[in-house]
């Protein structure tokens, strides 16, 4: 499986990355390598198969939908922000 | 032998008995990282303060806080930095959590600390787990003790390093895909994997959700035991948390005197180009147990082999999205000098975020994007199915499986941290389990020609927990491995005198 430059670029916009052209390039060539490794699983035959997703099957717990007690007090869950205004996270402007 | 190389258990007595204070069982770990961690480098924090703080206040109260007992009251306990604890950094290894304090304890915490554990420090790792040397952490390498030039394994290898050091009694690990047994194995230790489910992951920084299962590495299977039963159990604060998880530290002697364990052992799927140090320590370990009445008879897992395909494809899809929250928003540091958002996240992540962490979501997110998708994620979860169902097979023949925990002893730092399949191809033997959400514990089986240590894992059935803990307590008996010292400790002991 031979991965394109503008592949690992595409990838990379996706990821919120940025490569140098050299990174680029080495990432192209390890990603293509691990791809052939993983090219593999093409032996197998996994057309009656389901996939598993989830770690062991169990029904998913739900619950009313209200805030639970014990949650994080607001200037808690602001403490690690790297910015904040007003009780709110601030980010660079979006429009 | 000082204070430090006694096992838990033994130091909970001794507090308990007041042979000795909390004081100074503090005052000895602490003096043990200053001679030995500016080399080992097992810990990112040591948690100092507090912990003296807590040793002096409980020396004066009979006991220790009320309801709290040995064997853990004051022991010192170490956390891989994957780990929230409220008050103390946790930097996951990473650049961009480096000053990151949480709000709050993951559960396996606060019911370590409601127990009366010490939290002495957090260890280093792999950053977010991903790796399997302890290389690739912001923070630089931890060292093996056996063995200064050598790697302690990954990515919890700061936690092993520490036990094997006499730095902390016991440590909390995680395990995505051997990250608690191989560490625990390439440091003589005891490291055990949980059925998924049994130790709440709240508070565990996510790497791979489906995979993530915060395990133990301690000296002994008892020690293992103890802390197994104060961190396991249910908790609401994780939907995944199982009902049936809670795990007794008491031996029932139920296993194997009823009548004879039968264990599987899949020679055909390690044996070829196994290590012969590997190789001789199963065989001999292997012939002991059967003189034990454990029944060891030949297994299949055909899909094996593709394990490491499928791992890597299912953990680092859901890498890529778990890691998108590390945008410089809500924590960690924001690379700013923009007044553009697109571009603070991109500057933010291309800064905060290490070269494995980046080849695994750019790895991750390739394999979910449009046109690759049924190609490779959705395969490799299919491909997992059949993996899962391999064991569930052998599983309903025999009661346990038997094989190496890594092809190799400890390997040298630097060996394969350039070739990043070589490294992912060290994790063969531990995936597996993983995928399949089994529990799984490393021990310490031999060791190899050089005196570095050896682990063979024992693999059991989901939410059997109790009965794979009491076969790893037989395993230990009958394999009773002579202990040594660590080569590397004790250079360091001896070149800092005064040292514990």
């Amino acid at each position: 499986m031979s991965v394109t430059r503008s592949d690992v670029e595409h990838a990379a916009r996706l990821c919120r990355l940025e490569f140098s052209p050299d990174e680029l390039e080495t990432l192209r060539g390890e990603l293509g390598r691990i791809l052939e490794y993983v090219e593999k699983l093409r032996e197998l035959d996994v057309t009656e198969v389901e996939p598993t997703l989830y770690g062991l099957a169990g029904s998913t717990p739900l619950r009313e939908d209200v805030p639970g007690e014990d949650t994080l007090a607001r200037e808690d869950a602001l403490a690690g922000a790297p910015d904040e205004e007003n009780g709110h996270f601030k980010v660079p402007g979006v429009l | 032998m000082g204070i430090c190389e006694l096992s838990l258990r033994e130091m909970g007595s001794a507090v308990a008995r007041r042979k000795v204070s909390p004081a100074e069982l503090v005052e000895a770990h602490l003096s043990r990282i200053r001679v030995c961690d500016p080399t080992l480098r097992a810990y990112v924090t040591v948690n100092e303060a507090e912990c003296e703080r807590l040793a002096r206040d409980r020396g004066r109260q009979s006991g220790g806080p009320p309801g709290v007992a040995a064997p853990l009251n004051c022991i010192p306990i170490a956390v891989k930095d994957n780990i929230c604890t409220k008050g103390l950094r946790t930097t996951c290894g990473s650049r961009i959590l480096r000053n990151y304090v949480p709000p709050y304890d993951a559960t396996a915490v606060s019911r370590l600390r409601d127990r009366g554990c010490l939290l002495i420090g957090k260890t280093n790792l792999d950053e977010f787990g991903m790796g399997s040397s302890t290389e690739n952490s912001f923070f630089g390498p931890t060292r093996n003790p056996w063995d200064l030039e050598r790697v302690p394994g990954g990515s919890s290898g700061g936690s092993a390093a520490a036990v094997a050091a006499g730095m902390a009694a016991a440590a909390l690990g995680t395990d995505t895909g051997g990250s608690v047994r191989q560490p625990a194995a390439l440091c003589g230790l005891v490291g055990y994997k949980p059925t998924y489910g049994v130790v709440s992951r709240r508070g565990l920084v996510a790497f791979a959700s489906s995979l993530d299962q915060i395990g133990v590495i301690a000296r002994t299977v008892e020690d293992t035991a103890a802390v197994l039963e104060a961190v396991s159990g249910w908790d609401a604060w994780d939907s995944t948390s199982a009902r049936r998880g809670q795990v007794r530290a008491r031996q029932t002697g139920e296993v194997g005197k009823s009548g004879v364990l039968r264990v599987g052992v899949p020679w055909g799927f390690f044996s070829e180009g196994l290590d012969p140090d590997v190789s001789d320590v199963t065989r001999a370990v292997v012939s002991k147990l059967e003189k034990e009445r454990w029944a060891f008879e030949e297994i299949d897992l055909p899909h094996a082999e593709y394990s490491i395909a499928a791992y890597y494809l299912v953990a680092d899809a859901e890498a890529s999205s778990n890691l998108a929250r590390y945008d410089g928003v809500r924590y960690g540091e924001r690379e700013g000098g923009t007044d553009d958002l697109w571009e603070m996240y991109v500057r933010t992540r291309t800064a905060g975020l290490g070269t494995e962490v980046k080849r695994r979501v750019m790895l991750g997110t390739y394999a979910l994007s449009a046109g690759y998708y049924e190609a490779y994620y959705l395969r490799a979860q299919k491909a997992r199915t059949l993996i899962k169902r391999d064991y569930e097979e052998v599983l309903r023949r025999v009661d346990l499986v038997l094989m190496p925990t890594s092809p190799t002893a400890a390997f040298r730092l630097g060996e394969k941290l350039h070739d990043p399949l070589a490294m992912y191809l060290s994790d063969v033997f531990t995936v597996g389990v993983n995928l399949a959400g089994l529990p799984a514990v490393s021990l310490p089986s031999g060791y190899s020609r050089s005196g570095l240590p050896i682990g063979l894992q024992l693999i059991g059935r989901a939410f059997e927990d109790q009965t794979l803990l009491e076969a790893a307590r037989l395993f230990e008996q009958v394999v009773a491995l002579e202990a040594r010292t660590p080569a590397g400790l004790k250079g360091l002991l001896e070149s800092g005198r005064g040292g514990a």
